[in-house]
């Protein structure tokens, strides 16, 4: 039967190799071929994971934003669902880059966290706030309600990212090195190599595993509505309130 | 070559293996999914081969196929 919904699934398979590819060649790259800083030695080496993984984890806040705009203008709940998925994904992200930030810092510090930090502190902030999307979502019952809402949410606190951002740049840093700016940032010739290649192999993880949740949740919302065809149990009126936003099968 | 890594090797090995650690989670998560995915697949088939019988049984209803389980999204 011909179908002309957008199938998520298509490529995966392709994408998931080169994410694998890249994102190990990085790895590989950031050990072997990246010179040893010369101030923190080899603990800097922490920096091709954890810088990425914040990076993208921003970003994906801003591309949660970007849908809740697009589904504020159409009310086409594929773009709630797109939000959704990319907000926990980077609420994923962010805590990997907290948990990898915190021990770089006690391997370059000697301290797990420095709260008069305003690179650290407002990281931990902009990941609090997102804490509450799920919370929030789970808390409104009426599904077209909780996707306004959350979409609403979505696009505020997406706005915070790149202002919080600006803060923090405007700041005066204590400890927390500035490696990236305009100028093209103060990094040697072979660690911006690694830097980029492991950024970009971030960027295709999140990505596939962004196109993965979609294709499944799609998947399960089809299967569903089969089964309601059918005559089967409503599995998705069964099981009661939920966080996640409800998929329409088209 | 030395046999002791470099001076906080533990730390970054540390942080690597979280790394390593919030994947594998998130592919445990996904698995699971997939294996409910597939029981509700099960369900459906039953269903349309019930159906499909109930077809056989009343030539004027039309015709229901079974789903494809080995199909690839």
């Amino acid at each position: 039967m011909p179908t002309s919904r957008k199938l998520y699934g298509t490529h995966l398979r392709a994408l998931s190799i080169l994410t694998a590819v890249v994102l190990t060649g990085g790895f590989a790259l950031a050990a072997f071929y990246a010179p040893i800083e010369p101030d923190q030695g080899f603990s800097q080496k922490i920096f091709y994971l954890h810088v990425p993984l914040a990076i993208v984890a921003l970003c994906g806040f801003i591309f949660g934003a970007v849908c809740g705009i697009q589904y504020l203008r159409t009310s086409d709940p594929r773009h709630d669902l797109r939000s959704y998925t990319a907000i926990h994904q980077s609420l994923i992200f962010c805590a990997g880059a907290l948990v990898t930030g915190s021990i770089w810092a006690k391997a370059a510090w000697g301290t797990w966290w420095v709260w008069d930090e305003p690179t650290l502190v407002s990281f931990l902030i902009v990941f609090l706030l997102y804490a509450t999307y799920q919370p929030l979502r789970f808390s409104i019952e009426d599904p077209e309600k909780q996707s306004r809402y959350a979409s609403v949410f979505a696009i505020v606190a997406g706005a915070f990212v790149p202002l919080n951002f600006l803060a923090v740049r405007l700041a005066n840093p204590l400890i927390h090195p500035r490696v990236l700016n305009t100028a093209g940032g103060n990094l040697p010739g072979d660690m911006k190599v690694a830097f980029y290649t492991c950024l970009v192999g971030m960027a295709l993880l999140f990505v596939t595993l962004w196109k993965y949740e979609m294709s499944a949740k799609h998947n399960r919302a089809q299967l569903r509505a089969l089964k309601r065809k059918l005559g089967g149990p409503d599995a998705a009126a069964l099981r009661g309130r939920s966080a996640a936003p409800r998929v329409s099968a088209s | 070559m030395s046999d002791k890594l470099p001076t906080n090797g533990g730390y970054v090995a540390a942080a690597y293996l979280i790394f390593l650690g919030l994947l594998l989670v998130y592919f445990a998560v996904m698995a699971t999914r997939a294996a409910r995915l597939e029981r509700e697949l099960s369900e459906v088939n039953r269903l349309v081969e019930e159906a499909a019988e109930g077809t056989a049984a009343d030539p004027a209803a039309p015709d229901a196929e079974p789903v494809n389980a080995g199909g690839e999204s």
